[in-house]
């Protein structure tokens, strides 16, 4: 029973706010169609999944940071009873080139990760597979291998690389650069990159090195800025690189039958793991079946699953048995994906009254030995939206390393670049006697706010933004000014600290498809190709549709998580782009069987089609002759043609060709692509809020109070939305709290390979009333009006408790996230940070 | 090399087993055998004929969410890979198979446990209650089960089970917390989705559902 009108203290809970005036389902609570068989424990994940005469794999890790395998001896191992076969990289199919959408040829990268390898560029790096009828004697066939390596040059620290004449992590070079050409440009390329020592000057003062940059974009008058600000900092700043350690690992099961491949597996993207599958095993997609109904979570980690699924593909293959791969959780530390840290500098010129008129910004981006992550570039964009710099400079080296591979991890590039800014903006406040509320507010997007790069000498612009709104009533609701006033702040050992953070990220893709069939009983099956990953954007988006069509949820039905099933072609449920693309999609596809349901009645009842209304189950003319859906989807099987998905629109994606073509004749088939208009890039904006308590004797500190404020357009399902809010807030608060990566560079091992020693925030970490809000504004430029949610709160976790730290601490304790108590402690005590300010991993 | 078949005793490891051997097999399998082994050994145990145990395996009786299960069991399996390779009971997950996270929580005799650090066969006479064992046999949910249906708890849900166990066990020794008590008595679970605020807003509603069926 709900509790609607509970009062948490003297705050309505968010949940109970009215969202969703005027409408039917968007904005109101409902319990998702996956809820029951996740709470019994009936919800299948990859490891849950059981097969006749399944195998199971275990892998060989590369006990070296960066070396070739000279030498592979397997013959004790396949002699031991049980054992099936052995994968190596030489058993990997050739890596197939995409072909695009628009028919453009992307070659396969020769520097790619493939799953296995006979030059591992990471400790940790999977070489070989081995699958045995247990575990246990899988797990004895590896120590029987006999390998020999060749240590490589290698290193963990991306200044080390830069450093002249320090070693190069991969044998091509260090950094990943674009190639100048006259179509714009190229495909990312390794090359080498060395800085000189007059560059790496600044490292004895503590201030990163500013060496070339392959990356650089400006606008406006920079040192005109600098000339007239009232106050010029120039500040240092790292951030960590952090595991995405979903809780369910990237274990996956594959069999092969009739010469298909089933792969189970997690994954933020059902429709699009297929073409993935097929292009690491270089097979055609229509050999591929994937399913993928719970994931334990992604953030950005399993965007279409990961390349380590073909092993137990393949070795199914080679054994022709079913085969299960489960990933361990220190195995997953290795190839379960992390943030990319930052090194980085920015000098910013402030006016009196705290805005920004010229931000020089560089951060170095530490890539890890593989495929290009775009933190770099989006830390700028980023950055330049959200603070509206009068005139900008960006520079940017995304560097490799042999540290384990790096992935996007929600607001990617966004936290690093904002959680730069934010202390530096929180230490000119202080120094200009601004209050931290009234800077940021002096310094937010608006509407159609512009950003960097410039493209053809044009700034590009947000679809909208209401971040002053969301940032007035943030403040309101923490009481900001009351906690700013209340004295003493310090008792006895105890100091507390109020910080306030600005945060946003991209919301919201277009162009994507959208499929659903109205059957002959009346009942509206939605085909969702999303992934279910926990954002419950799998089934939210098609109350959109729902209630265009005038359908209780109750008559409906979502299809998911099987691409047998018949998906259309989504989005991934990745760059918080799901609810905005897919509620356009939806919007679209619903549109389309109105269309089809008037054109219907208007053939059997007489009339014009427009004069028909879809409403409460039918298809009827005022006053006149009308239909229940029901009857309108057994005349649309008669019809046939467009009505019942034997013909499907031209534009839709080739996939949802295929699954138009299977469902027909099975009810009247509706099929979309989203071409509605969008003027600007879309984001969702996020003010954050918090209060700490540190105890400056133990250097401890906890988090008191914590208020995410959202602009994130239309409300759609107010609980999965506070999920959202706090969830990913908590997921930034971490990256203050204590998580990071530790590295033995000497080695190239890693220390932080456990949850203890990178510890995500625990229930303990937060407190037990943390606050949200949303403003419930529509987003301008899209049909439903709502947009994404998943990234933006992300960086204001982090950069909101940083400021509440240096309000309680003062200036002289921390150079980075994230802080410890002997950070606090050590620079307390010396009266200056005494964390190495340059050094990553430690 | 594989496992020596243990003496029809009781309990003791046998000394033959050296240390080493023990933790390699504690620390590389999760699995002891392949899920064709155990179709086969369920269906036998349907017709009430006990199967001669496998190589280093015994069989034992484990009375889980109210049955009594047949089933081999190696020396140094563990409770949760019994569950989900053994009984088919996957609403147990494997998070870190090292107690550090919670996911595999199940109660033994009532009380939360960490199923990935639990031998097998040292919960042989005593009640083992999962996930799957919550619901009534007519399917109507348990209270807390309850509880996270009429708030939306948990995202992935893949901590779930493990939150959800953790509550049952705690709430029978102190059944009307506050929310921050609550709190202290389900830490030992991590969400990586970190949906905390909403997990406790859905256990808390749980209490209260437990609250009035006990009323009557």
């Amino acid at each position: 029973m709900d509790n609607e009108n509970e009062k948490v203290g003297e705050t309505t809970k968010a949940t109970d706010r009215q969202y969703g005036v005027g409408h039917t389902l968007i904005g109101k609570n409902y319990t998702t169609p996956d809820l029951y068989a996740k709470v019994t424990g009936q919800a299948k994940y990859a490891e849950d999944f059981r097969a006749e005469g399944m195998l199971f794999s275990k892998l060989l890790l590369s006990p070296m940071p960066h070396a070739r395998v000279k030498r592979i001896n397997t013959e004790a191992a396949l002699r031991m009873p049980g054992v099936k076969a052995i994968l190596t990289a030489d058993d990997l199919p050739a890596p197939a080139d995409t072909l695009t959408d628009n028919g453009t040829v992307v070659k396969a990268s020769k520097w790619g990760e493939r799953g296995l390898t006979n030059e591992p560029v990471y400790q940790g790096e999977p070489i070989l597979a081995v699958a045995a009828v247990d575990e246990l004697t899988a797990a004895e066939a590896i120590e029987k291998i006999e390998i020999d390596f060749e240590l490589l040059p290698f290193v963990v620290d991306p200044l080390d690389t830069l450093r002249p004449g320090g070693p190069n992590p991969r044998t091509d070079g260090n950094v990943w650069t674009r190639p100048a050409s006259p179509q714009g440009p190229g495909a990312p390329v390794v090359t080498e990159l060395k800085w000189t020592k007059a560059d790496f000057a600044e490292e004895k003062h503590g201030r990163l090195p500013m060496g070339k940059a392959p990356d650089e974009w400006s606008y406006g008058d920079l040192d005109s800025g600098f000339k007239n600000a009232a106050l010029v900092l120039d500040e240092t700043f790292l951030t960590p690189d952090t595991s995405h350690q979903t809780l369910e690992t990237r274990s996956a099961m594959a069999y092969w039958q009739n010469g298909k491949v089933f792969l189970y597996t997690g994954t933020q993207s059902t429709a699009q793991t297929l073409p993935a599958i097929a292009r690491w095993l270089n097979i055609d997609a229509e050999k591929v079946v994937f399913i993928s109904e719970y994931t334990g979570g992604g953030f950005g980690s399993k965007i279409t699953g990961g390349v380590s699924m073909i092993i137990p593909a393949l070795l199914a293959k080679k054994t022709n048995a079913p085969v299960m791969m489960r990933i361990s959780r220190e195995e997953e530390t290795f190839i379960g994906r992390a943030r990319p840290g930052f090194q980085g500098r920015m000098k910013v010129g402030f006016s009196k009254q705290g805005r920004i008129t010229a931000l020089d910004m560089f951060v170095i981006c530490d890539n890890g030995p593989y495929d290009a992550v775009g933190d770099a570039p989006s830390s700028g964009r980023i950055v330049s939206l959200l603070y509206q710099p009068q005139a900008m400079h960006w520079r940017g080296v995304t560097v490799l390393t042999n540290t384990p591979p790096r992935s996007a991890q929600s607001s990617p590039g966004g936290l690093q670049g904002i959680v730069i800014l934010e202390p530096i903006i929180a230490k000119a406040a202080r120094q200009l006697g601004v209050d931290q509320v009234a800077i940021r507010r002096i310094n937010c997007p608006e509407g159609k706010a512009p950003f960097g790069p410039p493209q053809q000498g044009k700034m590009q612009h947000a679809t909208s933004a209401f971040l002053k709104e969301a940032l007035d009533r943030g403040a309101e609701q923490f009481q900001w000014s009351e906690r700013v006033a209340r004295t003493p702040k310090r008792v006895g050992t105890k100091v507390r600290g109020v910080g306030v953070s600005l945060s946003c990220y991209v919301g919201g893709t277009i162009g994507f498809d959208g499929l659903l069939v109205i059957t002959p009983e009346g009942r509206v099956t939605f085909q969702s190709g999303i992934g279910n990953l926990g954002t419950e954007s799998v089934s939210d988006v098609h109350r959109a549709g729902a209630e265009l069509l005038g359908v209780p949820w109750e008559k409906c039905d979502v299809v998911w998580g099987n691409t047998a099933k018949n998906l259309p072609f989504t989005c991934v449920s990745g760059g918080s782009q799901t609810t905005h693309a897919m509620t356009r999609a939806a919007y679209a596809t619903a549109m389309d069987a109105k269309k089809k349901l008037q054109e219907i009645a208007a053939k059997k009842l007489g009339g014009k089609p427009e004069q028909y209304e879809v409403a409460n189950e039918r298809v009827f003319r005022k006053g006149g002759a009308g239909m229940t859906l029901a009857q309108a989807a057994k005349y649309a099987i008669q019809l046939g043609g467009v009505y019942d998905g034997h013909e499907a629109p031209d534009d839709i994606h080739k996939l949802t060709k295929a699954s138009v073509a299977a469902l027909a004749g099975q009810g009247l088939v509706a099929a979309a692509k989203d071409n509605y208009p969008r003027d600007g890039v879309t984001f969702s904006y996020v003010a954050s809020f918090a209060e700490v308590e540190v105890d400056v004797e133990t250097g401890k500190y906890h988090l008191v109070d914590f208020l995410a404020s959202g602009d994130v357009g239309t409300v759609i399902h107010p609980r999965a939305l506070g999920g959202q809010m706090l969830g990913r807030s908590t997921l930034g608060i971490g990256h203050a709290l204590g998580q990071k990566w530790v590295f033995d560079p000497h080695y190239g091992q890693m220390v932080s390979k456990r949850f203890h020693h990178s510890k995500p925030p625990t229930i303990l970490d937060v407190p037990v009333d943390m606050q949200w809000t949303a403003l419930d504004i529509p987003d301008p430029e899209t049909p439903v009006g709502a947009r994404g949610v998943g990234e933006p709160p992300v960086a204001g976790g982090c950069a909101s408790i940083l400021n509440a730290l240096s309000d309680a601490l003062g200036d002289n304790v921390f150079q980075r996230a994230p802080v410890n108590a002997d950070t606090i402690l050590t620079s307390l005590e010396a009266g200056r940070p005494m964390q190495h300010p340059l050094m990553a991993h430690i | 090399m594989t496992e020596k078949a243990g003496p029809k005793a009781t309990g003791d490891i046998p000394k033959s087993v050296s240390r080493r051997n023990f933790i390699k097999g504690v620390i590389t399998s999760g699995v002891a055998v392949s899920s064709a082994s155990y179709l086969f050994r369920a269906s036998s145990v349907l017709e009430g004929q006990p199967s001669a145990a496998g190589v280093g395996e015994r069989l034992i009786t484990l009375n889980v969410n109210g049955q009594q299960r047949r089933v081999d069991v190696m020396k140094q399996e563990t409770l949760a890979s019994t569950l989900r390779y053994k009984l088919g009971l996957t609403g147990t997950k494997l998070g870190c198979d090292r107690a550090e996270c919670g996911s595999c929580t199940v109660l033994i005799d009532d009380l939360p446990h960490y199923s990935c650090s639990v031998l097998t066969h040292t919960v042989r006479g005593r009640k083992v209650l999962t996930i799957e064992g919550l619901a009534s046999a007519d399917g109507t949910l348990h209270p807390v089960q309850q509880g996270v249906i009429d708030e939306q708890g948990f995202q992935c849900a893949f901590c779930m089970s493990g939150f959800i166990m953790t509550t049952v066990g705690y709430l029978k020794t102190n059944p009307s917390p506050t929310r921050q008590q609550l709190a202290y008595g389900v830490s030992g679970c991590l969400c990586r989705c970190q949906d905390y605020d909403k997990i406790l807003t859905a256990l808390m509603q749980g209490v209260e559902n437990m609250r009035r069926s006990n009323l009557g």
